[in-house]
Formats: structure tokens, sequence, C-alpha cells
């Protein structure tokens, strides 16, 4: 969150705080809107890319797509609070019920969009009565067997999904009836970027909002606000079908842009990642989630490419390292880094 | 004139431990009235009962002549009641001015936009300030509330308790860990509330109970053992007996 | 029809039986340490791979595996929990959540590097193969073999935390670990020598397992959800719980799949739901 002071007096220091130990510095003031320089230069970044490396575009897409799945994910994790190991059932709904209207005949992309995000969304509106009741362990537990029951019924239901060997057959029509898709990705990846954008645009507005600061509040303590008289369960059932409607909205996307859908968008493995890239760029700041998944993103083709048993234990071992060591991610570590030079001066 | 707050033969218990016993209790708006008894007694129980965390075995408590016996938490909240935990309880992560802002953001009904920026509401914000400086917590406005000592945070806690505008204030042990000096600001705040707001609190310190509260009621073993003016209270010898050589009157 | 039901029923406390004993140590960590532990499915996973290993390479018999594994695994739960678990007691469930989900990817690389990605066969002595006519029905004498087998250990197992004075310290620890401090009761001592003795036992349940639960690298993930139901359900420290929660999901599970396997996977996560909107804290277990 690049927030703004709204009335620091110039010249004295933005706050006192002293940072308990382990903990990472204290933000700065109230929410506001206004954009800084950093943030400008970050979304110059992609636009850029597109011209940069004109080959690498669909890997390009699937970095944005990642990045709005990740962002999905930020805003119940690192803002309300809620773990789920099982985003990828809402992810995989999206993906399929765009897949499949593709595969059906209705090949226009935007609609297809818009209805993957809906289905996730109402789907997931049985699935937050009972993540948002429970304490942590249950609610690991009821997402990561939420994910499961997913996948098995994605498998099961082979006649519809393709099963193992996924759905094919997808017709993607031409975005506004003038794109069409190309092989190079350039219609996906412009597509994928807007769609991020925008999308990114209303989550940093939610985050900043009154509503957004009451989702902080409950991660911070769910009692204080049940005594300030906040209906806490009803808000976290908000944050989640929100939450699940982009993640649907990432899938489609997915399923557009590649024209195919593969059980592994529901697996464990797709909300395991998902969880690492999140942690990878730290929670909570949204800006993590989208540096994460670059990250992650780009890590895996580099290095999965070589050896896909290398890449998961090396996978492993990172994570293993960055929660024993560096907690807070990319973004957490900046902050500190960003702190320690603040007082040095 | 009907009382701000009425209870009629609350009880709780749990299994065979009968935490409160048929507690009948009257407070006129605007009254500052102290719950007082030895540790166990069962006030934090009662508290709870009245803010509605948990609910009664039996009898009634009635807001304003409003029956609100099993009333949700959170309704009462917004009929008026507010109250502070006697163990600190705030948001850690956020700043104190955005704990009061957030505060009173919910109490507006304004949490639930989501299209604004928390920067641009200046009403609440300046409501914030206002409070803020009436506790003279505006140094550590953007101060962690994790940050803070331990008695501005005890301030803080009260500051969210007031931010809700309460009518009915119940304070769970306010100034408890806190060395005598700044004890007597958090009362000083709490004298200085308006007088349509009624006070319950709790408090082990009989300094403060005796200067501050119009009206006591000693709580023992769950029951009420009696009820009066302070200088009722202190003659009282069954009080007397229960908190022989722990304190001494003035 | 009362023949095919009894049978199914067997299975599934066999089932529920092989489930139990590898939760248990689960459960038993989870109350204990408050340490959520996704990896412990890679410790049975472990025992059963050292099973094959050592039957195949040493020409070890089968039984005499199980307790070499038992003393392997525990000692390199031992190691791990030493080393790496006991620095994360005391921070929050996500991160223990990442880091055992760190170790479960080494393992399952670690596992397809060494063992390739397809299952292990186990080659059963004689004498535990084929049916045996108990009272009407045809039970397989396998399943016999893990049901008696379960038993004996729950029965030690109980002994061991009613007579004890481990068992006493465990119990203790469970319940308030400050208070069990207080008492002069190594804690710490009390932590590794629990986790030993639950993934030793996970690593016996994943080396029987084979022959009912499969072998391959994936089992970890696979089966991460059924250990977390067991603990969930049956609440987390509590080895009555554990019982009664892994034989009604193993009986169920089979059962399902038996009697209508469309559907068969979804009774157990249908089953799951259920119980964990009425038992928030699990049948027996403590409340967070």
């Amino acid at each position: 969150m690049m927030a703004r002071p709204i009335s620091a007096p110039a010249g004295q220091p933005a706050g006192k705080a002293v940072a308990a130990p382990s903990s990472l510095p204290e933000r700065s003031l109230l929410p506001a809107d206004r954009w800084s320089v950093r943030e400008v230069a970050f979304w110059i970044i992609p636009p850029l890319c597109y011209f940069a490396f004109p080959g690498y575009l669909m890997l390009g897409s699937q970095i944005l797509i990642a990045g709005l799945f990740a962002l999905s994910l930020d805003l119940i994790m690192g803002y309300a609070g809620i773990v789920s190991l099982g985003h990828a059932a809402f992810f995989g709904t999206g993906a399929y019920t765009a897949g499949l209207l593709a595969s059906h005949g209705w090949s226009e992309p935007l609609s297809g969009l818009l209805l993957g995000s809906a289905a996730a969304a109402v789907v997931s509106l049985p699935v937050s009565l009972l993540v948002v009741r429970g304490q942590d362990l249950g609610r690991l537990i009821v997402t990561l067997g939420i994910g499961m029951l997913f996948f098995e019924a994605a498998n099961k239901a082979a006649m519809i999904t393709g099963g193992v060997d996924g759905l094919s057959g997808m017709e993607v029509g031409r975005l506004f009836g003038l794109f069409a898709f190309d092989l190079v990705g350039r219609t996906a990846y412009l597509y994928s970027f807007s769609v991020l954008f925008l999308l990114f645009l209303a989550c940093r507005r939610l985050v900043h909002s009154p509503f957004g600061l009451s989702l902080r509040g409950i991660k911070e303590s769910g009692k204080r606000m049940a005594s300030l008289g906040v209906p806490v369960q009803r808000r976290l059932t908000t944050i989640f079908i929100i939450s699940a409607a982009l993640a649907g909205a990432a899938g489609a996307l997915l399923a557009q842009t590649t024209q195919f859908v593969g059980l592994d968008s529901l697996s464990f493995s797709r909300s395991a990642e998902l969880l690492i890239m999140l942690v990878l760029g730290g929670t909570g700041r949204l800006y993590g989630a989208l540096i994460g998944a670059t990250l992650f993103l780009l890590a895996q083709d580099v290095l999965a490419s070589l050896d896909p048993v290398y890449w998961q234990f090396w996978l492993g071992l990172m994570l293993v390292v960055v929660v024993l060591y560096a907690r807070g991610g990319v973004l957490g570590g900046f902050e500190l880094l960003a702190l320690r030079l603040r007082r040095g001066r | 004139m009907t009382p701000a707050l009425r209870t009629k033969g609350l009880s709780k218990s749990w299994g065979g431990f009968v935490a409160n016993s048929q507690i009948s209790l009257s407070l006129e708006t605007g009254a500052r009235h102290a719950l007082i008894g030895p540790n166990g007694a069962g006030k934090s129980t009662f508290i709870n009962l009245l803010t509605g965390v948990i609910t009664p075995s039996a009898g009634e408590v009635y807001l304003n002549g409003v029956r609100i016996t099993h009333l949700p938490a959170h309704e009462r909240v917004k009929r008026g009641i507010a109250r502070t935990f006697q163990i600190t309880t705030l948001f850690p992560g956020l700043t104190v001015l955005e704990s009061v802002v957030l505060a009173i953001c919910e109490r507006r009904d304004v949490a639930k936009a989501w299209h604004c920026t928390v920067a641009s509401r200046k009403a609440e914000i300046d409501e914030a300030w206002a409070l803020l400086a009436s506790l003279h917590l505006e140094k550590d406005a953007h101060r962690l509330t994790r940050a803070l000592p331990y008695g501005r945070q005890r301030l803080v806690e009260i500051a969210l308790a007031l931010a809700v505008r309460p009518k009915l204030l119940l304070l769970d042990e306010p100034a408890a860990g806190i060395p005598a000096g700044e004890s007597t600001e958090i009362f000083d705040v709490i004298a200085r509330l308006p007088t349509d707001v009624t006070i319950l609190f709790i408090e082990h310190d009989m300094d403060l109970v005796f200067r501050f509260a119009q009206r006591i009621t000693v709580l023992v073993g769950g029951k009420l053992l009696c009820e009066g003016t302070p200088g009722e209270i202190a003659a009282d010898k069954r009080v007397r007996e229960v908190y022989l050589g722990e304190v001494q009157y003035a | 029809m009362l023949g095919s039901c009894l049978g199914v029923l067997f299975d599934g406390v066999a089932y529920g039986s092989l489930l139990f004993l590898i939760s248990v140590g689960l459960s038993v960590t989870m109350g204990l340490m408050n340490f959520v532990n996704l990896a412990h499915g890679a410790f049975a996973m472990l025992g059963g791979y050292l099973c094959v290993a050592l039957m195949s390479r040493v020409g070890m018999p089968f039984l005499w595996t199980l307790p070499v594994v038992f003393l392997a695994v525990a000692v390199i739960g031992a190691a791990l929990e030493r080393t790496l678990y006991r620095r994360l007691y005391k921070a929050n469930h996500l991160d223990q959540v990442l880091f055992s989900i760190g170790l479960t990817f080494m393992a399952v690389a670690a596992a397809t590097y060494v063992w390739g990605p397809n299952q292990q066969p186990v080659r059963l002595p004689d004498f535990l193969r084929g049916q045996m006519h108990v009272g009407g029905v045809d039970l397989g004498v396998y399943r016999l073999f893990l049901v008696g087998l379960v038993i004996l250990i729950t029965l030690s197992l109980h002994l061991l935390m009613t007579k004890t004075r481990f068992g006493a310290h465990i119990r203790a620890s469970v319940d308030n670990q400050a208070a069990a401090a207080g008492l002069g009761i190594h804690v710490d001592k009390v932590f590794v020598l629990t986790f030993a003795l639950g993934t030793g036992l996970a690593g016996v349940g994943g080396a029987v397992g084979i022959d009912v639960l499969g072998l391959d690298p994936t089992f970890p993930i696979k089966y991460m959800v059924y250990f977390l139901l067991v603990v969930a359900i049956g609440g987390a420290g509590s080895i009555k719980g554990s019982v009664l929660a892994a034989l009604v999901l193993g009986i169920f599970d089979v059962a399902g799949k038996y009697y209508v396997p469309e559907i068969g996977a979804f009774i157990i996560y249908g089953l799951m739901l259920v119980l964990l909107v009425f038992f928030p804290s699990g049948l027996y277990g403590k409340k967070a």
C-alpha cells in the first residue's frame, strides 16, 4: 500500500514508532489515493515489455494472469486474514466456465470473462459460510478440502470437463469483434493487462476505503471489531466473494488466452504456488502479490524447463528458507531496508 | 423516569459453577456507578452479559426500558452500549488515528463505502482528531498501537469506546495496571464525559472508586451484597468484612 | 447382502485403522505444539519407501522392516524437530503451513528423484495374503493383520499415556504448556520425543499401508486432507478422538466408494463439512 501522508507538517518525521524486533516498520498515515512515482513507474513496465520483448508475450500474459490471481488471494489473506489452501477452486471454476462456453459455441470473450467470474462468485457463497465461521485450523482444512472437492468433481465429470486430458476445442472469438487472439500472444497480452489493470484499480480503491480499513481491523482483532458493532462475518463473506470473483476472472483469462483448460487449474499445487507467490512478494500490500507472481513465474520459466523435479525441490527449499529467515517477502525486505536507511540519516 | 440500564434477576451459571446469581441493578441516566468486589466475584461476567457476549441463564436486561436480554452483541452496540476490556484489546498493527477513524466510520455506517478513500472522509477524521485531543493522544496519533506504552494503550482503549458515542459505557478496570498518577488522568477524562452518558465501571482501586462514583454496587461470589452511596458503602459492616485489611477508607 | 455389508464395514475399519495409525502422531503434535504440520504425510511416505528399499535391497522380511522403519523415521523426525520445527513453534499458522508445504515439496521431489514417479509394488509375505473365512464373511488376511497391528499399537499408546510418567508429561503439556513447564516437566524433551513417536508411527503406517493406500511420490499431497480431517474432526491432541474420527472417515469413505462409486469420493468431503459445522473444535478437541 503506497499511502501518502495527508497531514504531516514539513520537517516532522513520518512516525516515531519503534518497530518491534521481528515485525515490519510502521506504514504511513491514513490511506489516501495519490499515486507515488514508484507506482506510476511500476505500471509503465508492462506496456514497455510489450514492445521490448515481443517474443515473450505468452509468458507475459501468464505473469499478468497470475498477478491477478495472487491479488485475489491478497485481498482475503493480506487484508482480512483468511488463509486459504484451496483458492484454485475458484480459479478453476472461472477457467472451466469460460472454457465450456467457448467450446460450446459462445465465443465472445468479454462475456465469457464476466460469466466465469460470476460463476466463481456464486460458487464461493456456500463455501464462505464455512470459511468465515471457522478458526485458523478449521479454515485451513475446509479450504484444503474444498479445493480437493472441486478437483475431484472436475475429474469425475470428465465427460464435461475432459478430465485428465483437459478441455479443448475452445473457440475464442475476436475481442470487441476486432482483435483476434493471435499465436504470438499480442492480443492476449494486452487483454490480460487491461483486465488486470482495471481490476487492480478497483482493488486499490477498495483497500484504501473505510471498508478496506475495516478488513484490516478484523484481521488485527476480530474481538475488538465485534465490540464496535461490526458484523464481522458478513464483512468477511463479502470480501471472500469478491476475492473469488477475481480468481474466477483470472481463470477465465487463462482459459481464453491459452484456449485450453486442464485439471491442474484446480490442483492443490496451484493453490500452494499461489500462496508461495504471495509470501514471496509480501502480503497486505497488493503490489507484493504482483511482484511475487512475476518473480515466481520468471523463476519457474527458467528453472522448471531445466528439470521439473529440481524445480520442485528448490521451490520447497526456498519456501523453507523464506519462512525461517525472510518473512515479509520482497516488499517486506524493502521496507525494512528503507527504515534502516531512514534511521541512519 | 426510565432507568438507562436495568437488570432483573440476571444470572449465569456454567454447569455447577454459578458466576452471577439474581443480580438486579438499576442505573439512572448519567449515573457514575461503580461495581466492586473481590476477584472472581463475577464482575466481568456481568459486563459480558450486558454487552451480549454471553447469554444469561435467567433474568432480563433493559436498556432505556427496552428489553435487550437476547439481542446479539453488535445490535447492542448500535443501541449505544460500548465497553472497554480488562485486557487491552486494540488493533496492534493499526495506528492510533487509524483505529479511532475506523471506530467512527463504523458508527456512522460509512465502513461499507468502497468507493472513497479513508483520507477523504473529512468529517470522520476531524472528529477523530477532536477525540484524540480530548484524551491528550494527539502526539501518538501516527504510532502503531502496539508500540505505545501500556498507560497510553489503556487511553486508546477508552478512545475506541468513546468513538462509538455510547449512551451506556461499561468500563472493565480502565485503570488496571496503571501507576497512580496516570490513572487519575484516565478518570478525569471519564468524569468530563457528558451527563447523558451513563457509566458503569469496575475498579479495584478504592481511591478512584470513592472519588468518582456516585453510587457503588458490591458483588461477592456472584451475588449482590449491597448497594448505595460511597458513604453508605464505606460504613457498611459487611463490606468492611469482605475487604478487611485490604483497603483504608479516607 | 449382509455379508457384503459386513465386508464393507470391515474394510472401512481396516482403512480407518490405517488412517489412525498415520494421523495419531499428527494429532498429538498439533495438540501439543500447536503446530500445523502439512508435511506429516511425508514421514509416512518415507516409511513406505524405506520398507520397500529394505525388502528389495537388503532382502529383509516384511515384518522385520516395521520396527526398523519405526526407529529410522523416528530418528529423522527427531532430527528435523530439533533443527527446524522448533524454530517455528511461536510462529503463526500461516508460516507453519508454508514451511511444511516447503518440506513436502522437497520430500516429493526427492522421492521422485530417487525412486521415480511410479507406484511402488510391495510383495507381501505369503502368510499375509489371501482371505480368511470368519463368521460367514470372507475377510482379507492382510486387513486383519492391519487391524490387529493397530489395535496392538493403540493399546500400547493408551498404556503409555495413562500408566507411564512420560505419558503423564505429554498429557500435562498438551493441557497447559506453561503450567507443565512450571512443574519442572522438560517440555522440550517431551516435544522431541513425542514428535519422534508420532513420525515413527506414521512411518510404520506408510509401510503397512502400501498395499492399501499405494505408494508414489505424490502420497503426502494426495492424503494430506485425510490426515488433517482426522485431526480436525477428532480434535487435535485427543487420541480417543483420532480413533473415532479415523474409523468414521474410513468406514464412510469405503462404504461411499462401494455403494455409490460415482460420487464416492464426495462422501468424505460432505461428511467433513457436516462435522466441521457442528464440531468446530473437533469431537474431543480443546477449543482453539
